[in-house]
């Protein structure tokens, strides 16, 4: 089952690898991971997409418990969540596709944040499946370059993970 | 008054009580060794090797409970440290490392003697810091210690870079220490602790499976308590000897791979089976698909919640210190009005003793060739079983664990999580030097004695008066019988071919050694080990024993509890 793993930790140097070393060292999968500094400077958060049963996922979140560095840990998928993802794909804008492209960015809710006269750079957010969905209906031949960053999860409404 | 940063190091050291220093020199640590020369607070043992540092600050540990501290150098210092932090590791044992570091400029330049040690021990260690700043450095190493021997306890690495032992600001040691990221759990949960009751005065065939746990925090006590309290069979792991007393009657003795036939029976065989301070190791209860049994409830009761249900489901689950728990269970069994069912106990214990009349230790007595077990028995004979006991990893280790009774905690140290061999000889000297005048017996084999046998070096130079029990079958024992039993006797690189004189190499590192070829020796030979003679001399005793004897009973690998061989 797919697990949405969200946790604060603190801001401090050494503190990803331990997160990663923790996932390769006991076999682990991680599908993304995304972290950035908190609006508190000291405090990290980080969200961890991973794959196991009741029993891995269990003992991954114990086990980020466990680390000295980790403050709180939250499973976000045993609640409502929401989920998001930034994508930025780089795609030929050229002849007949220049319009293609526009048009394909708009149905999709993308936003062209970079325009050439060969090229856009489209931004768009939106779950996983949104951002697979975009590329799969994406002429092949048309992209560039892609980038995601992996999800960024939070839970609904009263669901607050917070020091 | 401002302070360098290696006065500083010496000053928290000083002030955290510490007693010993186990280390080895080098460039990087110069400026901390230079401080360690001008005080006297604590003394500095010059070990001959890094690795054996770290064996002798988790030996200290071991025996008495407090927190070991090793210091070693940058680079291969801290690389040839990393067995013994990984050993301290898989064991949880309360160690201080301290390891220097090239000085922050060069951090990153590939300089000499670099190496990111905070890197690789990163997998191994509880926690580690690198010290970028002097102002950090006390409160660093506060924290170093409080999380070493707090919660479930672990080795914590501290790397400071030269620059910063050279470096000067105030020092101030803090009081206390609080991390917002860390809060281990002490008490046990009082609603489960309560079913525990529960369920095991409802039990029939109960029985108490105690590990290391109980060693680590101070809880033979009340185990042994509860267990007689209950009336109920208890039995140790290989890190839980001494737990509850080995010469009792309620005690069925070690379980697991080489564990008796009444205990892996009547675990195997129990319907509430209360783990405590264990973790169902695979040397412990085999494979779990056949561990598992569909009537039979456990309790596990243990500070680290990572440790439940991590291969063995549970029922009841008690996350906390184990000596409050237990005496929160003996408080409630002690007011309860019911009582375990008599009549289904005393069937129980009939049973097991059924089981134990199998005999599943013994061995030919009356061989012309020295039997290793023999030599055991006798130790224990001839030290009143009031011995602290080392080992190193391998058959002898086993042998020690069944033969060697037990009866107090602390007394049994050995490599039980990683199983490194080397780690009996510089382990025994840290337990000799925390209790000066203690029986020290180093039980070893010929091939794990030559891994760290230099440091007969630096049992000279502090008169450390170990005695050294070498079962020497000149043979990687384990390893030939594992190739006997499932590799059709071919016996590949296990045997010996050529080993030095061990009495001859004793000596020649100025202490006393002797050679024993036949059974009627052992006693004389282990007298005089043990003779106020030899009281303040390291001994060296290098006993000829069978080459082809095998530890039994053996479950094999991936097998079950119930699925022993036996002799």
């Amino acid at each position: 089952m797919r697990h949405i793993i969200s946790l604060l930790m603190e801001n401090e140097a050494g503190a990803l690898s331990r997160v990663a070393g923790l996932f390769s060292a006991r076999g682990y999968n991680i599908e993304s991971l995304t972290v950035a500094p908190t609006e508190d400077a000291t405090l990290s958060r980080m969200t961890i997409v991973t794959r196991g049963s009741d029993e891995v996922i269990e003992q991954i979140t114990k086990q980020l418990n466990k680390l000295i560095d980790v403050v709180k840990v939250v499973d976000l998928s045993e609640a409502g969540h929401i989920e998001r993802e930034l994508m930025l794909v780089k795609v030929r804008a050229e002849g007949e596709w220049r319009e293609e492209m526009k048009r394909m960015s708009d149905i999709f809710r993308g936003r062209i944040i970079d325009v050439t006269d060969k090229t856009y750079t489209i931004e768009m957010t939106g779950a996983g499946h949104k951002l697979d969905a975009f590329l799969e209906a994406l002429d092949k031949g048309a992209i560039l370059e892609t980038v995601r960053t992996g999800a960024s999860g939070i839970g609904r409404g009263d669901r607050i993970l917070k020091f | 008054m401002e302070l360098t940063g290696a006065e500083i190091t010496v000053r928290c050291l000083a002030e955290e009580g510490v007693e010993y220093v186990f280390g080895y020199p080098g460039g990087a640590v110069l400026n901390i060794y230079d401080a360690i020369y001008q005080q006297d607070k604590f003394k500095h043992v010059l070990v001959r090797h890094e690795q054996a540092a770290v064996h002798a600050a988790d030996g200290y540990a071991r025996a008495t409970g407090r927190t070991g501290v090793a210091l070693v150098t940058s680079g291969p210092g801290a690389t040839n440290a990393v067995t013994g932090i990984a050993t301290a590791y898989m064991d949880s044992i309360p160690m201080v490392v301290i390891s220097g570091q090239v000085p922050t400029p060069a951090i990153g330049m590939d300089a000499f003697q670099e190496v990111d040690t905070v890197g690789i021990t990163r997998p191994c260690v509880k926690h580690n810091f690198l010290v970028k700043d002097i102002r950090d450095l006390a409160s660093t190493i506060k924290k170093a210690f409080y999380i070493a021997s707090t919660g479930r306890p672990g080795p914590v690495l501290v790397d400071i870079p030269k620059d910063v032992t050279q470096f000067t600001t105030e020092f101030s040691y803090p009081k206390s220490v609080s991390l917002r990221s860390y809060n281990p759990v002490t008490k046990g949960h009082s609603g489960q602790i309560k079913r525990a009751v529960q369920m095991l005065l409802e039990a029939k065939r109960p029985m108490i499976y105690a590990g290391g746990g109980v060693i680590l925090s101070d809880a033979a006590e009340q185990l042994t308590e509860l267990t007689r309290l209950l009336g109920f069979p208890c039995t140790n792991t290989l890190m839980g000897l001494g737990g509850f007393p080995a010469t009792d009657p309620l005690s069925v003795g070690m379980l697991g791979m080489h564990g008796t036939y009444e205990a892996n029976m009547a675990v195997q065989h129990s319907d509430v089976l209360v783990a405590i301070g264990a973790r169902f190791d695979d040397r412990v209860i085999g494979s779990p698909e056949h561990f598992y049994q569909e009537e039979r409830k456990i309790i596990h009761i243990d500070i680290d919640p990572s440790s439940i249900s991590k291969r063995v489901r549970v029922d009841v689950p008690i996350v906390g210190n184990v000596p409050e728990v237990l005496t929160e269970m003996i408080k409630l069994i002690k007011a309860s009005k019911e009582k375990p069912d008599q009549t289904a106990l005393k069937t129980w214990l009939t049973q097991i003793e059924l089981w134990r009349a199998r005999d599943c230790l013994k061995y030919d007595r009356h061989s012309d060739i020295i039997k290793p077990q023999f030599v055991l028995e006798k130790l224990h004979e001839i030290t009143g079983g009031d011995a602290f006991v080392t080992s190193d990893v391998g058959q002898h280790q086993m042998w020690a664990a069944q033969f060697y009774k037990f009866d107090k905690p602390r007394r049994w140290i050995n490599s039980g999580g990683l199983g490194t061999m080397g780690f009996g000889l510089p382990a025994a000297m840290g337990v000799q030097l925390a209790h000066p005048g203690a029986m020290v017996a180093c039980v070893t084999g010929e091939g794990s004695i030559q891994m760290n046998i230099q440091e007969l070096a630096t049992c000279k130079q502090f008169n450390i008066p170990l005695k050294i029990i070498l079962l020497n079958n000149r043979y990687l024992g384990m390893v030939r019988q594992w190739q006997e039993f499932f590799y059709g006797e071919r016996y590949a690189e296990s045997y010996m071919d050529t080993l030095p004189d061990f009495v001859k190499l004793a000596e020649a590192y100025g202490h006393h050694g002797r050679r024993i070829d036949n059974p009627a020796e052992v006693e004389d030979a282990l007298k005089w080990a043990f003779s106020d003679e030899m009281k303040e001399k390291l001994v060296f005793l290098d006993f000829r024993t069978d080459q082809t004897e095998n530890v039994y009973p053996m479950i094999p690998g991936g097998k079950g509890l119930s699925e022993m061989i036996l002799v």
